[in-house]
């Protein structure tokens, strides 16, 4: 099992409510889209991806984008328990998206960068480090049940 | 992933209007990677302060960013530029390239915070393949 700290528990508590997922969600995806292209890969059904603009501008992906962070919402809600959370997740990612698992350090890295953008200085080092330790913890979950 | 014309472009203008916020934003990358990353202070152990305020860091801080603007400032020719420092870290400081990625993450996250709004996902891109050559570059010499 994780060891969360206090301070770890209460600054992923404090970061998510300050977060609104749609907009949060559309630019950390959209972002992901953009800087790693490769990942596109995956959304062979969204139409039109063909530049920065049209990602950022695109509806499928901002409401995709939505999709993610509330389902980082799960684990916010469960951080004792983030394997279990995600058991089935993981089955779906690697069964039937076929999602190379290291998008999700991708998609975490632009997470992590558009949460920055957003905070400011309130985003400390201290605040960064517990950030990308849960997204870090979500990732191993969600790889989990590949093979 | 080489860098193309407007690649070079996109970098040399926001290094530019980040201007003298160079030195803060090398400050609180470096700072942030010994924090959030750990094991990058292996590397230095001879020191007696590694928090983030700390003078030595914020010294070493400096002459890192500053080799970036160099690099910024030569980016049509990164290999010719790169090739002394590459050396340097081949032979003498032996850091392992994998670090290189770590500080270029933080350099990013810094350059985001500190400039949200011309921080977007065109330059996100441009500067992250930038670093990206940019270690490339450094590691030439290590093999």
């Amino acid at each position: 099992m994780v060891e969360w700290t206090d301070f770890e528990r209460a600054t992923i508590q404090n970061i998510f409510s300050k977060l609104d997922y749609e907009s949060v969600g559309h630019n950390a995806l959209g972002r992901c889209l953009v800087v790693y292209p490769w990942t596109q890969r995956y959304f062979g059904k969204f139409g039109n991806l063909y530049n920065a603009a049209a990602i950022m501008g695109n509806p499928m992906v901002a409401a995709h984008g939505a999709v993610v962070l509330h389902g980082l919402d799960r684990a916010v809600k469960n951080m004792d328990d983030i394997k279990a959370t995600y058991a089935e997740l993981s089955v779906l990612h690697s069964e039937k998206l076929h999602v190379d698992p290291d998008n999700f350090r991708l998609l975490a890295d632009c997470l992590t960068i558009v949460v920055a953008a957003k905070l400011g200085a309130s985003f400390t080092a201290d605040v960064q480090a517990a950030f990308q330790k849960f997204l870090a913890v979500v990732a191993s979950a969600l790889r989990r049940q590949y093979h | 992933m080489s860098l193309t014309a407007k690649d070079m472009s996109v970098v040399k203008a926001f290094w530019g209007k980040i201007g003298s916020k160079a030195d803060d934003i090398g400050a609180e990358a470096f700072g942030r990677m010994l924090t959030v990353y750990p094991q990058t202070k292996t590397y230095f152990s001879h020191w007696a302060d590694l928090s983030p305020g700390s003078a030595q860091v914020k010294k070493h801080a400096k002459v890192i960013i500053g080799a970036v603007s160099d690099a910024v400032a030569h980016i049509d020719d990164l290999p010719t530029a790169l090739s002394q420092l590459s050396e340097v870290h081949a032979s003498k400081l032996r850091v392992d390239p994998a670090n290189f990625k770590i500080l270029a993450h933080n350099i990013i996250v810094a350059a985001a915070m500190y400039f949200p709004a011309d921080f977007t996902p065109e330059v996100h891109v441009s500067l992250d393949k930038f670093l990206q050559n940019l270690a490339w570059c450094l590691a030439e010499r290590y093999r």
